[in-house]
Parts: structure tokens; C-alpha cells; sequence
């Protein structure tokens, strides 16, 4: 049926058939749905780890949708700004509602992201032939933390302030250009309206658009070179008489079918903080934010939102600025080199020695802690810590490149592991 | 012995509500140890209570300027009438919000800064932080409020729930050092706090007062966040719903794969 010539209309078609048809020939609807749906093959052996590519695509739906009806009502100045928000939890119609999905969906898209990050590591997905893939996604990361940040500022509490205040002066240690950037990223000598107004500007249209047209890139790219699978084989080199891979199964209806239940899970997890903790013990929302941002009052201990903590962690540990903004960046630019530094031919964890096992594991244990750490107030032995694990992160990446020139893992079997 | 690689979320998962406990013990922080208020915002006589102990004592100098008395009138369950006599001296619609007349230029000269506004302090600072606040101002010879507190040293607000409290003093342990021998008197540091002693009683009995204060903490946890009750219920039948879409969507999940070998 569905690999019938799209303009060929059957005598005494129904109208529905006869509109496809009328469109077909304008507009390759039915030839994305078979390409992208309906015969794009996958590994019928996804485990959990393979949903939360679906569930950031849930989460950034929500984002744009909430965003919108927030606009709507918010007011980028700075004399108005946190009354707006105000205005909004209490005066606006479900306003309460639409800006704790917000808030909460700004943390969930980073535990999905980086689980879907940690998911590309476990399995090898950006080795050949997903570099680019791997890349896109890194750009996607970076263009998220960058609206994150900016949209952080909005609510213009006090940690919206000073959080924007020490993340901005930050380029501040650059030589030579640090101040003029500085001056220039903020539009005044200080955090003012001006920023303000600048960062709503970037908040709402032009992030959002680069990062829906990334994503849109990043699925071409994926559906270009096939999805990777828990088994780290490619399923096309072993395609049935008909052109199938043998392994592979339809994404819709079997992965629709098994995301559709993911999505549930999710929402179920993600409604519950929206409807019982939106705050998350002050994670997701800073207790020191429900206070109005206030330039001649500096907080106690200003720290940013737990999804920068890591590498806030790592600027903190190293007792030069320059350094520590160095490294820090370097944290980011190490991640987009990942498809060179691994030389391993084997994608999946399963077939790997555990030399890269347990290097794994230790990056994301060090990965968790300079979270934690970036989150408290430093002390001589939190420093501590945070040096050592700062060492670790970025000797992962060293110990990779060395240890993959001559990994001995198991062999890798022909076909897909499956047990229905 | 090996961790299978799909037990690794709920790991992840227990990590992350692991973290977030010591979070929410220490979020007010500050030396002093703070005490659960352990108010009740459904309890709407508590709130009405509040409110009208928020009006008479506090908002002569705080306002709460994000909530509307039309708010707080749906919520207390008061008439047009009830409200106006009671809780509305400055405004006169109910629209209106829940400002002060006292004058900010005024304020600042008097108390050294504008008292601040109160919707949200509950938010920012925590019920238990403005519960203890409230119960632990003590007499201080060297404050030019005659008082000072154990949550927030010398905050420039004074005592004004004195009358109803009484008057405490407040001691506090002294340190040797112990090459000279030198002693050190800490008065007013909260990390060297030994006892509370009631120096004059006030009209209301010290469970009296607690509860008063409860009422008002009652109140401002309100304030910030008015939403909550309707949340939490709404929130109950939202998960409902998604259990049953649940189940019914991984009965689908399990017909359409049922026959992939």
C-alpha cells in the first residue's frame, strides 16, 4: 500500500484519499511520514535510556507553548519585571500553572538532555558515522544553556541578578577584550534594564529559533545515518530480501507505541513537581529569588541553578580566574571532541573492557559531585574535592584517547541482542 | 559482579532526591537553630486569624502589595462587610492591593530602611525563619530598638509584639582562651547562644502568643503563594488521570509489539 506510487488515486477513492493524493502532489506529506515514521528503521532493542531524545522534544514543545502564554503577560523592564511575575502566579488565569511548567520544564529539559548525553557515551553514539549528529547535539547543549541563562535573568530576583552578574563578568577575565565584552554582552556598566530588555529579546525568539532549527537539523542528521542501538551495530549492513534491516522494527507504530508510555512516565514525574514541590527545596526555584533584585545588596551566597553547578564548580576550583574560566570552557569544548579522542572501533559499553567501564563511571560519579559542590558555599575541603574531581573529568578524557589506541573488550556479535 | 547498565536511572534518581534533602533543612540557615512553625493553610480560621494579625500588628509599617483583598476575601471566606470593618483601613475597594500609608521617605528615616514588603517572605526566608524570628527578639541595652533578635542580629525592626509577648533576655555562653586565659563575652553572637528567660510577662500566655504567631506565618505562607491548596488537589486528579492513560497506553504498547520476535 504504502509504497504505491503517492499520486496514483484508486477509481472511487474516498475523499480523504483523494485530498492526500491533491497534496501528495504539492507537498511530500505522505514520503516524509513513510522517511521519517512509518519505514524509518530502528533497533528493536531500545532500552530506557533510548527515550529521553523523545522526552526532550516533549520538553521543548512545552517550553515554546508555556513561553508563548508567558509573554503574553510578562513585562521585560526592570521596574516592572518581578511584579509581572507576581501578576502572573496570582491575577492571570492558570498564570500559577503555565509558570511552574516553565520553571520546572527550564530543569527538566537539562536532566533529560544530559541523560540523552550520558546515553550517546554508554552506547558509543557519536562515533562514525554520527559525528555530526554528536555535534549538532553539542551546539543544541550550548544554545540551552545560553537560554537558560538569559531566561534565568527575567523574574529579576536576586539571584537573577547576581547570578547574571558573576556569570557575565566572568568574560570579564578575558585579556585585552574581557571589559569592552563585558560592557558589551550587558549594554551598560552594569546589570540594568538595558540587559534586561536584551537578554528577554534573546530569551524569546532568537535562541528559541536557532534551537528549533537545530533540532530540526539533528533529526535529519539522525534519520540520515539510522539510530544507534544498545548493541552498538549498525543495522543496515544486514538487511532482509525486501531491503529491511533485519533487526530493525517501523518507528511508528513500535517506537510511538513504546514512547508514548515513556512520555506518560515522564509527565507523571514531571507533574508531580509541578503540582506538589515547583520549588524543588530550592533547586528549581532559589528561595533567594522570591526576593526583588536589589543592586546595592549582594546575598550571602549566590550560586546558580543546579545545571550550571558542575562547571561553576570547576571555575571555582582553580584559584586563577583566567584559569578557571579556561577551564571551564574547556569542560564544554572537550565534550565536542569526543567522537576523536575515543578511538575504540566498538560503540557499545556492553562489548567494551572495563578500562572504559570504570572510566565511565567514575566521570559521571565526579560529573554528579562537581554538581553538588557547585551548589555550596566553598570550604578548604570542598575546594579539595572539587580539584580532585576537575582532575578526573578532564583526565577521562585524556585516559580515553590513550587507553581506546588499544582497547581489548569482547567480541561484538552479527546480529542485535533481543529477548521480546 | 556487574551493575547492569539499565538499573543506572533509578540510581541517578536517588542521587538527585538524596541531594535535595540537606537542602531543605539548611535553606534559611544562620547560626541559630530555627523551630518548625507548623502552620496549616487549610486551616482557615488560622488564616483568618493571621490576617487579621497581619493587618493590626504588622502592616502598619510591611505591606504585602501582590495580594488584593478580593483575593483575600475568597480565600477567608468574609463578606464585603466583614472584610471592609476588619482587615480594610487604608483601601477602600476591594480591588485594591495590600499597600501601607506610611510614606517610604519616611520610613527609611525612621527605621534606617523601608521595612520591606511581606508577600513573599514566607518563599524567600521559610516559615520556620519568620516563626522563630518572631519568638526570639530579647532585650539588648546597645540596639536603638531596645531589643534585638536571634534569627536576624540586629535587625532594625523593633519588638512590636512586645506587649503580647512580654520581654525576654536573653545569655549567651562566654570563651577562654586558653593560652591567656582570657574570657570573651559573645552577647549577641547566635552562635553562642545559651538561654531564653521571660523578664516581663505580656497579655498573652506563651502557648497563646505561639499561636499567634503561627496564625501570622499562617498567613504569610499564604500570601506567597496563594495557589497551593487549588494546586495540590488539582495536581491529585492530574496524576490520576495519567495512571489510567498509563495503563491503557502500555496495554497498547504491549498489543503492537506482541508480535516482534
Amino acid at each position: 500500500m504504502s509504497n504505491a506510487p503517492a499520486n496514483a488515486v484508486p477509481e472511487g477513492a474516498g475523499r480523504g484519499t483523494r485530498l492526500l493524493a491533491w497534496i501528495d502532489a504539492r507537498f511530500p506529506l505522505s514520503k516524509m511520514m513513510r522517511e521519517h515514521a512509518t519505514e524509518y528503521y530502528a533497533g528493536k532493542n531500545f532500552n530506557i535510556w533510548y527515550v529521553f531524545g523523545v522526552l526532550a522534544m516533549v520538553v521543548l514543545i512545552i517550553q515554546l507553548i508555556t513561553g508563548i502564554f508567558l509573554t503574553m503577560n510578562y513585562k521585560p523592564s526592570a521596574e516592572d519585571a518581578f511584579a509581572s511575575v507576581e501578576y502572573i502566579m496570582r491575577d492571570v488565569e492558570w498564570g500559577w500553572l503555565i509558570r511552574y511548567l516553565h520553571s520546572t520544564g527550564a530543569s527538566a529539559f537539562f536532566i533529560v538532555v544530559y541523560l540523552h548525553m550520558f546515553r550517546a557515551m554508554l552506547y558509543g553514539s557519536y562515533k562514525k558515522p554520527r559525528e555530526l549528529l554528536w555535534l549538532i547535539g553539542m551546539v543544541i547543549y550550548v544554545a540551552l544553556m545560553a537560554e537558560a541563562f538569559m531566561g534565568y535573568l527575567l523574574p529579576w530576583g536576586q539571584m537573577s541578578y547576581w547570578g547574571a552578574q558573576v556569570i557575565i563578568s566572568l568574560f570579564g577575565a578575558l585579556p585585552v577584550i574581557g571589559d569592552p565584552l563585558v560592557e558589551w554582552i550587558r549594554g551598560d556598566y552594569n546589570i540594568s534594564d538595558i540587559t534586561l530588555n536584551r537578554f528577554f529579546a534573546l530569551h524569546v525568539i532568537a535562541v528559541p529559533l536557532a534551537l528549533v532549527m537545530l533540532v530540526v537539523m539533528h533529526i535529519l542528521a539522525l534519520h540520515e545515518t539510522g539510530s544507534n542501538n544498545p548493541d552498538g551495530i549498525e543495522i543496515k549492513e544486514n538487511k532482509g530480501p525486501d531491503g529491511i534491516p533485519v533487526d530493525g522494527i517501523a518507528f511508528h507504530p513500535f517506537y510511538t507505541a513504546k514512547d508514548l508510555v515513556a512520555i506518560i512516565v515522564f509527565l507523571i514525574l514531571f507533574l508531580g513537581v509541578v503540582f506538589f514541590a515547583p520549588e524543588m527545596g530550592g533547586y528549581f526555584l532559589e528561595h533567594a529569588n522570591f526576593e526583588p533584585a536589589n543592586s546595592l545588596k549582594t546575598p550571602e551566597h549566590i550560586a546558580p541553578v543546579w545545571y550550571f553547578t558542575p562547571f561553576y564548580a570547576i571555575l571555582r576550583a582553580v584559584p586563577d580566574k583566567l584559569g578557571g574560566v579556561i577551564l571551564m570552557g574547556g569542560a564544554i569544548i572537550v565534550l565536542f571532541l569526543l567522537p576523536w579522542l575515543d578511538r575504540s572501533p566498538v560503540k557499545s559499553i556492553r562489548y567494551r573492557g572495563w578500562g572504559y567501564k570504570g572510566a565511565l563511571a567514575v566521570f559521571a560519579v565526579s560529573f554528579v559531585v562537581l554538581g553538588y559542590l557547585g551548589m555550596q558555599p566553598p570550604t578548604d575541603t570542598y575546594t579539595l574535592i572539587a580539584r580532585v574531581c576537575t582532575i578526573l573529568y578532564f583526565g577521562f578524557f585524556i585516559y580515553l584517547y590513550i587507553y581506546t589506541g588499544s582497547e581489548q573488550g569482547k567480541p561484538v556479535p552479527d546480529r542485535l541482542t533481543y529477548h521480546g | 559482579m556487574i551493575i547492569r547498565v539499565k538499573h543506572i536511572p533509578a540510581v541517578l534518581l536517588s542521587t538527585v532526591i538524596g541531594l535535595s534533602m540537606p537542602m531543605v533543612a539548611n535553606a534559611a540557615g544562620g547560626g541559630f537553630a530555627l523551630e518548625a512553625a507548623g502552620n496549616d493553610v487549610a486551616d482557615i480560621a488560622s488564616l483568618q486569624r493571621g490576617a487579621r494579625n497581619f493587618v493590626n500588628y504588622c502592616m502598619g509599617c510591611h505591606s504585602a502589595k501582590y495580594i488584593r483583598f478580593s483575593k483575600l476575601q475568597e480565600t477567608l471566606r468574609l463578606t464585603d462587610e466583614q472584610i471592609q470593618e476588619n482587615l480594610m483601613f487604608a483601601a477602600s475597594k476591594v480591588d485594591e492591593t495590600m499597600r501601607v500609608a506610611m510614606p517610604a521617605a519616611d520610613a527609611a528615616r525612621w527605621f534606617g530602611q523601608v521595612p520591606p514588603d511581606l508577600t513573599l517572605v514566607a518563599r524567600s526566608r521559610g516559615t520556620a525563619w519568620v516563626y522563630t524570628f518572631l519568638k526570639s527578639f530579647y532585650l539588648d541595652e546597645k540596639a536603638a530598638t531596645g531589643t534585638n533578635n536571634l534569627v536576624f542580629p540586629n535587625a532594625s525592626m523593633p519588638h512590636v509584639l512586645w506587649e503580647l509577648q512580654g520581654l525576654q533576655s536573653a545569655t549567651f555562653h562566654t570563651s577562654t582562651n586558653e593560652e591567656t586565659g582570657e574570657i570573651t563575652e559573645h552577647f549577641g553572637d547566635p552562635a553562642y547562644f545559651e538561654s531564653l528567660e521571660q523578664v516581663a510577662t505580656g497579655s498573652l500566655s506563651p502557648e497563646e502568643y505561639d499561636q499567634f504567631v503561627r496564625d501570622i506565618v499562617n498567613f504569610l505562607d499564604w500570601a506567597g503563594t496563594p495557589e497551593q491548596l487549588e494546586r495540590r488537589t488539582l495536581g491529585i486528579w492530574v496524576l490520576i488521570f495519567l495512571l489510567v492513560f498509563l495503563i491503557f497506553a502500555y496495554l497498547l504498547k504491549v498489543e503492537i509489539w506482541k508480535d516482534v520476535k
